[in-house]
């Protein structure tokens, strides 16, 4: 009896570090003092208010993450001067991109060029609807999450195309070239291992997709198949987000800074911000569909271990998983040579799609049978 | 070629592919340096490369023109500054030429080293920098670190890092420092350790060997008829190192192979410069024990006079073979004096390399050239 | 047979690229092999080599004598023309005229540190000092005059 007490109280204080608790009270409490309308209205400008305030804040702390963990890999300090070990590093250096001069170069189609920017960050803004924060803090739970994100994420190479395009620039041309032929090539990697995922959990809504993953993420329930698909999708969004070593958009050995060569000031900034929201959310997709989302680490039927377990607050499960992504993603970028953009190419259809398909059909019957823990 | 802004030539005008014309530096990441490559492209792929060169030309040979034959050797640290000690030697062999003095054996052997040493600073730096070239930053940071023991030992024997002016003519400017075998025994310790790191991280890894196999292949007799020299020559087969074929400062004393490799391609000359770095090891660890005591420096005359005559010698650089011709009128300054220098024979045949490859591989092709741009326009 | 090496291809990409990961990996979490010299911070121990070729400078003793005796033989040395020396005739006590420098000036912005001079100096009065810190507002500052107010030369050098 004392035991189901205590754990009873590890959930009652659980849930008071919840988000889950803060929304609904908050929904609650509009819509009983609001018009429904209103209540939405209200709702969607705490959304946007929120939504702006994670895109500063991420982008604030994953460009400084990025410094470190260069550094460290290459045995220096990194940014250790402004602020505390250099916390505020980032935030000097959006000042100072504010303050810049925003040129637009003389023969560039001026209307493609200046929408560009805005092109990639919208589209990255539109990817977190679906994602799942924490337990119950999600801000549109789609029952076509998944389909929702593979569609959006491929519209950013539309931004980098006009960029490449308006700027009047051959090196922005070539790298805007190379980015189209790699993002619409990895997509389908990117887009099977994803589909490994929605055939064992049966359902493209995301909140679905975390349920199913109360008895153990799919990594680990789902054999090896799942392990490879997983491989598949870090290798496939790295190249999406066009990070090293798959950064031919921009190879600065080769083509300077590729499609953003002639950008300066916020707008190049906005390009810059982009990239490392694009990184999140894809670690956050990957970290929702293979590592459980928010929900915390449970194996099978071990109650004690995953009340334990459950004890840490949700949103500590989905930013330390994503943020473990992210840092591998950030290892990759800092240990390998760039790929030539035929061995870009060959890697793709050569390697990752037959073996994606193949991988496919496994999960698939894993699936069938059930054959999954 | 400059001013040309329109990104696509209209097919229509002149009836050929739609070719785009990009210039590569002067100002560019990949250029280590002012060199200026006109590329002309259809689509990815090189159909020509002119290299521009002059942007650091500061007329080397004609200001060694006006400087004594002790004045002039500092200024050809300037030339390939990455290999500054090799270069002040072969200037002070060819003074030596002329004036026929004999140097001591101590001397010689602080020669041999200090080139040894200067050959691994140099290829560390090509590593790093190549690797850069090719996206990967990381080593850059690891092969400086060891490059960096190196600049400690020159900087604590002769003062410099960089442009040491060690060599004069009749041996060496100053003796070694006190510290310097047990510092370079260290070096040699850590030197060894590390390699595996650059073979786990480069050597071996899929991407870079992709990247590098079967690209900028250059034949033996292309490289013959180029004037290539150094690792490009060798790294097709030719035998040209110069401390093999016309030994000089006492390296026919020291057991040391000459490295070749026969595929021609940008791998093959990476690993002829990895290999060298042993190579040079292997000199250094027979002579840093056996250093023989007496003099570091000739007696010579205050004021250096060459006899009227041409004088010629030549050595072997970190990047291949630097000849230096003096012809003197007999008084205190020379004549006439011409370098040799193996960057730009190098370059020459970059365009024979590069044709017909992608942009990607031009800087795989220029990154194992190891092109040092004031050593070509001097 | 095409199977079993589209396999192994797989199989060694990934393991060579897992082995470089090991060695970054090894890197990032090892802080102590850091090597960065946080420089303004550390000048109290920053150690330079005691030859370390940084500015040309003449020795001077308690009694302020140098020992310059103003032969220009580093002027003559000089590849650049950074040595100017202005001698001037000192009358001995017993009525002689002796050669004496008046001021030695020292160009920093022209020199190269190449040691000639220190070579070519017969009694040793210059010396390359390790300061390196040489940065200043104007460029005139880096000329220097190199003998001190009031300084002789010392008894006995000839």
């Amino acid at each position: 009896m004392s035991h189901e007490k205590a754990i009873n109280d590890l959930k009652i204080k659980s849930s008071m570090f919840s988000l889950e608790g803060i929304t609904s009270s908050l929904h609650q409490w509009l819509y009983a003092t609001l018009s429904p309308t209103f209540a939405l209205l209200a709702e969607c400008v705490i959304v946007i208010l929120l939504a702006i305030a994670l895109f500063a804040a991420l982008g604030l702390v994953l460009v400084l993450m990025e410094r470190k963990v260069a550094a460290h890999i290459q045995i220096r300090l990194g940014p250790n001067r402004v602020g505390p070990g250099g916390m505020f590093q980032t935030v000097a250096d959006t000042l100072k991109l504010i303050m810049k001069e925003g040129l637009t170069p003389d023969k560039a189609d001026k209307f493609l060029f200046n929408l560009a920017p805005f092109i990639v960050m919208i589209v990255a803004m539109l990817l977190l609807a679906p994602i799942a924060f924490a337990k119950g803090f999600q801000i549109w739970d789609i029952n076509i999450g998944v389909l929702y994100l593979s569609a959006i994420s491929s519209l950013s190479v539309i931004g980098i195309l006009m960029a490449g395009w308006a700027s009047n620039n051959k090196y922005s041309l070539l790298g805007a070239m190379r980015s189209g032929a790699q993002i619409v090539s990895y997509e389908l990697s990117a887009g099977l291992a994803i589909l490994s995922i929605v055939v064992l959990s049966g359902s493209l809504q995301i909140s679905d997709i975390i349920a199913a993953q109360e008895n153990g993420w799919w990594l680990f329930k789902g054999h090896i198949p799942v392990i490879i698909s997983f491989v598949i999708f870090i290798i496939a969004v790295t190249a999406e987000t066009n990070r090293a070593p798959f950064d031919l958009a921009e190879a600065e050995s080769e083509l300077t800074a590729g499609f953003h060569t002639e950008y300066s000031g916020m707008r190049f900034a906005l390009f810059f911000l982009a990239e490392y929201i694009n990184i999140f959310i894809v670690c956050a997709i990957g970290a929702t569909l293979f590592l459980g989302g928010w929900m915390p680490l449970h194996i099978g039927h071990w109650e004690g271990f995953n009340h334990i377990m459950d004890y840490i607050p949700s949103s500590i499960w989905f930013f330390g998983k994503t943020i473990f992504l992210i840092f591998l993603i950030m290892w990759f970028r800092w240990t390998f040579p760039r790929l030539r953009v035929d061995q870009l190419l060959n890697l793709e259809w050569k390697y990752l799609l037959p073996i994606s398909m193949l991988n496919l059909i496994l999960v698939t019957i894993i699936a069938i049978f059930g054959w999954h823990f | 070629m400059y001013t040309q802004t329109e990104i696509i030539k209209d097919t229509t005008i002149n009836g050929s592919e739609g070719e785009l014309v990009i210039n590569v530096g002067p100002q560019h990441p990949a250029t280590h340096g002012v060199l200026h490559l006109v590329i002309t492209l259809n689509g990815e792929t090189i159909k020509k490369i002119e290299p521009h060169l002059g942007y650091i030309h500061r007329s080397i040979e004609k200001m060694c023109e006006s400087l004594t034959y002790r004045q002039f050797i500092y200024v050809t640290s300037r030339m390939d500054y990455l290999s500054s000690h090799i270069n002040n030697e072969a200037c002070a062999l060819c003074v030596e030429k002329g004036l026929q003095i004999e140097v001591p054996a101590r001397a010689k052997v602080i020669r041999v080293l200090m080139g040894e040493l200067t050959r691994i600073a140099s290829h560390e730096l090509w590593l790093g920098a190549m690797a850069m070239d090719l996206g990967a930053f990381t080593p850059f940071f690891y092969t400086f670190r060891e490059r960096e023991m190196i600049n400690e030992i020159m900087e604590d024997t002769c003062g410099a890092r960089l442009t040491m002016n060690y060599m004069v003519a009749g041996g060496v400017a100053m003796d070694l420092h006190p510290d310097f075998q047990r510092k370079v025994k260290l070096f040699v310790t850590q030197f060894k350790k590390r390699v595996p790191e650059f073979d786990d991280l480069i050597t071996n890894n899929i991407i870079f060997q992709n990247r590098m196999k079967g690209v900028g292949v250059l034949s033996g007799e292309d490289a013959i008829s180029y004037g290539c020299t150094g690792p490009v020559a060798r790294g097709s087969g030719v035998s040209s190192d110069i401390r093999k074929l016309y030994p000089y400062d006492g390296y026919d004393a020291v057991a040391f192979d000459e490295v070749l490799e026969t595929a021609g391609d940008s791998y093959a000359r990476y690993l002829v410069r990895l290999r060298e770095m042993h190579q040079s090891i292997r000199i250094i660890e027979q002579l840093i024990d056996a250093i023989p005591e007496g003099d570091f420096q000739a007696k010579t005359k205050a004021v250096l006079k060459l006899p009227k005559g041409e004088f010629y010698t030549r050595v072997e650089t970190a990047r291949g073979e630097l000849g230096v011709y003096i012809v003197s009128e007999g008084g205190t300054t020379p004549y006439r004096i011409k370098f040799r220098s193996p960057g730009f024979s190098n370059l020459s045949a970059l365009h024979h390399m590069a044709k017909g490859s992608k942009i990607g591989d031009l800087m795989a092709t220029m990154g194992t050239l190891d092109l040092v741009i004031p050593d070509i326009d001097r | 047979m095409f199977l079993k090496e589209y396999i192994s291809d797989v199989y060694n990409g990934i393991t060579s690229l897992l082995k470089g990961m090991r060695q970054t990996g090894y890197y990032f979490f090892h802080p102590k092999e850091i090597i960065t010299e946080q420089y303004p911070d550390n000048r109290a121990t920053l150690k330079l080599a005691d030859r370390f070729k940084g500015e040309v400078v003449m020795p001077h003793d308690e009694n302020n004598e140098h020992t310059c005796t103003g032969c220009t033989a580093c002027e003559l040395a000089c590849p650049n023309g950074t040595i100017k020396i202005i001698t001037r005739f000192d009358i001995t006590p017993e009525g002689k005229k002796k050669k004496a420098i008046d001021t030695f000036i020292y160009h920093l912005e022209l020199c190269t540190m190449c040691n000639l001079c220190i070579q070519a100096c017969p009694s040793d009065a210059i010396k390359m000092a390790p300061n390196f810190e040489h940065s200043v507002y104007d460029r005139s500052k880096l000329t220097k005059k190199l003998n001190l107010p009031g300084s002789k030369v010392k008894e006995g050098i000839e």
